[in-house]
C-alpha cells in the first residue's frame, strides 16, 4: 500500500535527514516509526504527505510515485491520507465542528453527509458537547482528539500520526492511544511516529527503529529498544 | 464549480472577515487611506483641468477692420471663419457698439472723452473677436483671416489682427507653457501617491495574509485544492475593498460640502460639492472598483506564496 523505495534526504547544508530508507506498509497494519530526535521520523512522514520531496528515490501510495503527482491533484491524494501532528494545527478562527467539515467539504462533500458525519466523528473523539467551542477554548488532548476526528472523517485509507501525543500528559496520551488502536481495528492503516516507550511497549505492533537517518531494526511485534 | 462550493466560499471568506476582526479593522484602515487619495486625486485633477481650461478660454484672437470697411464684407469674413471647424464662436464688435464701449469705459475720465469730441467723429475700428477650441489653433485662424482679406497681395479691410502682436504672443506663449507643465506635473504627482499608496495596501493585505499561513499549510495538508483555499480570501479582500469603499465615500460627502463654496469662488465655478454628487456615479465606481479589485488581486497574489507545497 505504501512503499519507501531507498529514499535519501539530503539537505542543502549537507545534513542528512534520510539515507537510503526502504520499507512497505501493508493495509490494516499499525505501525509505529520510533527514533531520538533528529532521527528522520518527521521528514519520513513528511515524504509521505508530499511535503517535503526526496533528494533521491521515491515514495509510492497505493501505485503512485506521490512526487510525481501535479499540485493541483495533491489534495485529492491528501484526502486519502488522514493526518495527525504534535502541535495538532487545527484552525484557530473555526469551532471544532467547522475544522471537521472544512475536510469534508475540501472534499466536496455534501451538506447533508457533513451534517451527520461530523457529530458522528466527535461522538467517537468522546467531544460531542464542545463543538461549537474554537480549539483555544479546548485542552490539549481535546484539540487533538478534534485532530484525530478530522483526520478520519473522509474515511482515509491511512492515518499519519506525528508524534501525536508530544505535547499531552499520560492520561490524554492513553486516550489518544487507545482512539487510534479503535481506528485501526475498523482497518484503517495507521502509521505512527513517537518517542513515547510506554506507548510502544503497550501497543505490541511493528515496530521501525530508526537512527540518524537510516532504519536500524524492522521487528513484527516489537518494543522500544534504543 | 457547484453551487454549494460558491456557498461555502462566500460563507468561509464573510466567517473569517467577521472573525479575524482586528486584522479586518486594519486592513479596511489602510484600504480607506489609499481610496482616499485616489478620491482626492479625481478632484484635483478636476481642479486643475477646469482651471486650465478656464485660463485656456478667456484668450481670444481681435481682428481691427479700417474705418472704411463696409460692415456686410466683415460679416462675410465672420461668416467664413465660423464655418471653419476650430472657430468655437465669432463676436462681431461694430464701430458704434466700440464706441458705446470706450464711453463706459472712460466716462470717469474727462479728458480722454473731450479728446474724443475733438475728433468730431468716431475714430474706433469695428473687430471681430475669434475663440478657438484650443489655444494651438489662433496661429490657423489668424493666417486664415489674413488669407480671405487679400486681393493681389496687398490687404484690402484688415487693419491688425491682435495674434501678430508681439506682446500678444509672448504671453500667449507663456500661458500655453505654464499649463502644459501643471498639466504634466498634476499628472506625475498623482500618479506617484496612486501608485504609493496602493502599494502600502498592496503590503498590509500580504501582511494580513501571512498571518495565516500556517493555516494555507494545514489547508493544505487537510487536502484542500489551491482554489478552495484561495477564494474565500479572495472574498475578504472583496469585502475589505467594499467597506472601505463606502466609508470613503460617506467621509466625502461632509468634506466637499465643507469646501464646496470654497473652492467654487476660488476655483471660479467648480463646486466640489455638486460635482461630486453630479459625478456620484463616476466616483462610486472608481472608488469602490478600485478597492474591489485591489482586494482581490492583492489576496490572489498573497495566497499564492504559500500555496506551493
Amino acid at each position: 500500500m505504501i512503499y519507501y523505495d531507498r529514499v535519501s534526504k539530503i539537505y542543502a547544508d549537507n545534513s542528512v535527514a534520510l539515507e537510503d530508507v526502504s520499507f512497505s506498509v501493508e493495509p490494516g497494519e499499525f505501525i509505529s516509526i520510533v527514533g531520538h530526535s533528529g532521527a528522520g521520523k518527521t521528514t519520513l512522514v513528511k515524504m509521505l504527505l508530499a511535503e517535503e520531496r526526496p533528494s533521491s528515490g521515491s515514495v509510492f501510495f497505493e501505485s503512485i510515485n506521490i512526487h510525481e503527482l501535479p499540485l493541483h491533484r495533491m489534495g485529492e491524494m491528501r484526502r486519502k491520507i488522514g493526518t495527525v501532528f504534535q502541535d495538532f494545527r487545527l484552525l484557530p478562527q473555526k469551532t471544532a465542528y467547522e475544522n471537521i467539515a472544512f475536510a469534508m467539504e475540501a472534499g466536496g462533500r455534501s451538506e447533508q453527509d457533513i451534517r451527520s458525519d461530523v457529530p458522528h466523528v466527535l461522538e467517537l473523539v468522546d467531544l460531542g458537547d464542545k463543538m461549537n467551542n474554537f480549539p483555544d477554548e479546548l485542552s490539549g488532548g481535546e484539540q487533538q482528539r478534534v485532530a484525530i476526528a478530522r483526520a478520519i472523517v473522509n474515511q482515509p485509507d491511512v492515518i499519519v500520526a506525528d508524534e501525536p501525543t508530544g505535547n499531552l500528559d499520560p492520561v490524554n496520551t492513553f486516550e489518544v492511544v487507545q482512539i487510534l488502536k479503535k481506528i485501526n481495528d475498523l482497518g484503517t492503516t495507521i502509521i505512527l511516529t513517537t518517542h513515547n516507550k510506554g506507548v510502544i511497549d503497550s501497543l505490541k505492533k511493528r515496530v521501525i527503529t530508526m537512527d540518524r537517518g537510516k532504519v536500524i531494526r524492522d521487528d513484527r511485534e516489537g518494543k522500544y529498544i534504543l | 464549480m457547484s453551487w454549494i462550493t460558491i456557498k461555502r466560499i462566500f460563507r468561509a471568506g464573510f466567517l473569517d472577515f467577521w472573525r479575524n476582526a482586528f486584522v479586518s479593522f486594519a486592513s479596511i484602515l489602510v484600504m480607506t487611506v489609499t481610496l482616499f487619495v485616489v478620491g482626492l486625486t479625481i478632484f484635483a485633477g478636476v481642479m486643475l483641468n477646469f482651471t486650465i481650461t478656464e485660463l485656456r478660454n478667456k484668450v481670444d484672437v481681435s481682428v481691427y477692420f479700417l474705418t472704411t470697411t463696409p460692415e456686410d464684407r466683415i460679416l462675410t469674413l465672420k461668416q467664413a471663419l465660423e464655418a471653419r471647424p476650430e472657430v468655437v464662436s465669432v463676436g462681431y464688435l461694430s464701430r458704434d457698439e466700440a464706441l458705446a464701449k470706450f464711453r463706459e469705459r472712460y466716462k470717469d475720465d474727462q479728458l480722454a472723452l473731450q479728446a474724443l469730441e475733438e475728433l468730431g467723429q468716431n475714430p474706433l475700428e469695428a473687430s471681430l473677436q475669434i475663440r478657438a477650441k484650443d489655444i494651438t489653433q489662433y496661429e490657423a485662424i489668424a493666417q486664415f483671416a489674413q488669407n480671405q482679406d487679400t486681393e493681389n497681395g496687398t490687404a484690402t479691410s484688415i487693419d491688425k489682427i491682435s495674434f501678430y502682436d508681439a506682446k500678444y504672443r509672448v504671453a500667449l506663449d507663456r500661458l500655453v507653457s505654464i499649463t502644459d507643465s501643471a498639466q504634466r506635473l498634476g499628472l506625475i504627482v498623482i500618479a506617484i501617491l496612486i501608485l504609493t499608496t496602493i502599494a502600502i495596501s498592496f503590503n498590509t493585505l500580504r501582511l494580513a495574509i501571512y498571518s495565516s499561513r500556517d493555516e494555507i499549510q494545514v489547508m493544505r495538508l487537510v487536502g484542500a485544492g489551491a482554489f478552495f483555499i484561495r477564494a474565500p480570501f479572495m472574498v475578504e479582500g472583496v469585502l475589505y475593498g467594499l467597506v472601505s469603499g463606502v466609508i470613503t465615500l460617506l467621509l466625502f460627502y461632509p468634506l466637499t460640502w465643507w469646501l464646496g463654496s470654497a473652492t467654487a469662488s476660488f476655483f471660479g465655478g467648480v463646486n466640489v460639492f455638486t460635482y461630486y454628487l453630479s459625478h456620484f456615479l463616476l466616483f462610486f465606481g472608481v472608488i469602490v472598483g478600485t478597492g474591489v479589485i485591489l482586494g482581490a488581486v492583492a489576496s490572489f497574489l498573497a495566497v499564492r506564496r504559500y500555496l506551493k507545497i
